[in-house]
């Protein structure tokens, strides 16, 4: 794919963003017509005449924020999936299946339950994103120790034993504070029913960092994709890049995590789609999997709240639903290439 | 007379392009190498061989300062410890025995690597760089396939796709190891054709690592045999694919034939029926 086509193909995932975006502001319980929605938008942040206040803090209080935080989330896990996948040239790589997003879960826990209560905003992003480093670090060490003979399959498999144990102590430190309990539990299922300005404040001062920081090294990645040895025969600095990407996709998983809790699978379904459309090469792979995750976490949040309305069926629920066969697909892949 | 001959021809006076010096290497607290001393000259096509386990691809690796060594290694003059990644990877390119091929990137992407080391920090590439790569595709035949993906290509064409990657570095050096792994009678022939006509023109100079001694002497001006980790012959064709010397170290008994109409070969002979 030459430079024109990765253009075109990047607009095309603006304008699908854009119209996830418009399509989350317009779905919810209260009926507010499309040309209201872009009325509103049009005056931004004012009420535009014909609306009631109402409506108006609706969509500036309830949908908007909702949209805005799928969107960050989406783009996070994608984004770290495909560096994720990059960096430990492994296709199933993935936030969730690496244990980045246990540790996370992890992280946030011991900052709600036992850390000091009133500056939660600033603590649990920091807890989160240390406890992801923590899972991802257990899960490549481990993977490379040689469990499951060092292969793609075995990184996973360390990352699920590794997810599994952070799971498990988060659910015992649950137990321990049982006041905060159902706080936490918001999380672990996955789900963006509460959110709010504030989460939109949590999250995106990281998301943009690690964002940033992926789409500056996304050529880069392409280098490492021939190997370390390979790589470093190029003039490439294999470990400094491997860990900056690894910091930068754990500091995105975890900010995603404290938000919107454990949303498993779209670190896989996302990139390996976008590679299928348009290649391999992370030059395209990586700014694609934030434009096409940000949309696909949106519409499986509108999914989410209207298959069953009034009712919300957990966000981790759907993704779960496609990513498994998705998953099981790239593991055939993998298998047969590997 | 005619050993006099190649002599003269293998010493042209060039200046030294890869000065290898009391090198050895360790791995996992195994000595792979040891003493290994060497000289080639600006232009010139040296081939390492020897039989398997000698320790050719760690020298390879060892002088692409791939792995950590002890000794010395200079580029023209210039000890390679002292030169940055990037910096090293201008003046050494390594073709490896059997190359990673990344799924799904094209020939165009694949190639483009190759100028990583000429690239800032965040390997943004310009409009010398496409260029590059438009001309190295062309010299290497391979233009027709910039747009395909590398696993839809035969082996024959990915290894002129992977020095069309190396030749993108630019580097003086060359260092092809096994650049004939897996390839028919004529592709074989064609890759080392092809890099000794880049060899010529470009004046690179070439170190590979070959089994096939039949070819090597063909294209080789000097030769090093490895045996054991030990350098253990070094000199020209005559000096070093002698029957005795390969009978020594790779255990087979060989003839070798110099005809002025077949040309030169190494021919094994068969063992006797007991």
């Amino acid at each position: 794919m030459n430079a024109r086509a990765r253009t075109r193909a990047i607009a095309i995932g603006v304008v699908v963003l854009v119209a996830a975006t418009v399509a989350g502001l317009l779905v919810g319980p209260a009926r507010i017509g499309a040309g209201d929605v872009f009325r509103w938008l049009l005056a931004l942040g004012r009420t535009p005449e014909g609306m009631t206040e109402q409506e108006a803090t609706i969509l500036a209080n309830l949908r908007l924020p909702r949209v805005l935080v799928g969107g960050l989330v989406g783009a996070s896990l994608a984004a770290s999936g495909a560096a994720y996948q990059a960096v430990f040239r492994n296709p199933l790589a993935d936030p969730y299946l690496l244990g980045a997003a246990a540790g996370a879960g992890l992280g946030a826990t011991i900052a709600v339950a036992y850390g000091p209560s009133g500056v939660v905003e600033v603590t649990v992003p920091i807890a989160a994103f240390a406890g992801a480093l923590v899972g991802v670090g257990l899960a490549y060490g481990l993977g490379r120790s040689g469990i499951g003979g060092r292969t793609a399959t075995g990184l996973v498999l360390a990352g699920v034993a590794v997810a599994s144990f952070l799971t498990a102590v988060q659910t015992f430190l649950q137990q321990q504070r049982s006041e905060t309990l159902r706080q936490v539990y918001t999380w672990i299922l996955g789900r963006l029913g509460t959110t709010g300005w504030d989460d939109v404040r949590l999250a995106l001062p990281s998301v943009a960092l690690a964002a940033a920081t992926l789409w500056a090294v996304r050529r880069l990645l392409d280098v490492i994709e021939v190997g370390d040895i390979e790589a470093q025969s190029l003039g490439l600095h294999v470990g400094r890049l491997r860990l900056a990407v690894v910091v930068a996709a754990s500091l995105a998983t975890a900010a995603a995590v404290a938000v919107a809790g454990l949303i498993g699978f779209v670190g896989i379904i996302v990139p390996h789609t976008v590679r299928l459309l348009v290649g391999a090469s992370y030059r395209a792979v990586l700014p694609l999997s934030v434009l096409f995750g940000a949309s696909f976490l949106i519409l499986v949040d509108l999914l989410a709240r209207t298959v069953v309305a009034p009712a919300e069926i957990p966000i981790g629920v759907i993704t779960a639903f496609v990513g498994a066969p998705f998953f099981v697909a790239v593991l055939r892949r993998s298998g047969r290439t590997a | 007379m005619r050993l006099e001959r190649e002599r003269a021809a293998a010493t042209s006076g060039a200046p030294v392009a890869l000065e290898v010096g009391e090198l050895s290497v360790r791995l996992d607290g195994r000595r792979i190498l040891s003493d290994v001393r060497l000289e080639v000259p600006t232009g010139s096509w040296v081939c390492v061989i020897g039989p398997n386990g000698a320790g050719k691809t760690t020298l390879v690796r060892a002088v692409a300062g791939l792995l950590p060594y002890g000794g010395s290694v200079r580029l023209w003059g210039r000890p390679s410890a002292e030169l940055g990644r990037r910096e090293r990877a201008r003046a050494v390119a390594v073709v490896p025995q059997l190359p990673t091929i990344p799924e799904g990137l094209t020939v165009e992407q694949y190639v483009l690597l190759g100028r990583t080391p000429h690239l800032g920090l965040l390997a943004v590439d310009g409009p010398r760089d496409q260029e590059v790569v438009a001309q190295v595709l062309e010299r290497l035949d391979v233009a027709w396939a910039a747009g395909r993906r590398l696993e839809t290509l035969s082996g024959g064409e990915l290894r002129r796709v992977v020095l069309a990657r190396a030749l993108a570095q630019e580097a003086p050096l060359l260092l092809l190891d096994e650049p004939t792994t897996g390839l028919d009678l004529g592709q074989q022939l064609r890759v080392l054709e092809l890099v000794d006509r880049l060899r010529r023109a470009d004046g690179l100079t070439v170190v590979s690592t070959m089994h096939d001694l039949t070819l090597a002497g063909r294209f080789a001006q000097r030769f090093a045999l490895l045996s054991g980790g030990r350098l253990v012959a070094e000199g020209v064709r005559g000096e070093v694919l002698a029957p005795h010397v390969i009978a020594e170290h790779y255990g087979a008994a060989v003839r070798v034939i110099d005809d002025d109409e077949l040309g030169w070969a190494v021919v094994p002979i068969p063992e006797p029926e007991p």
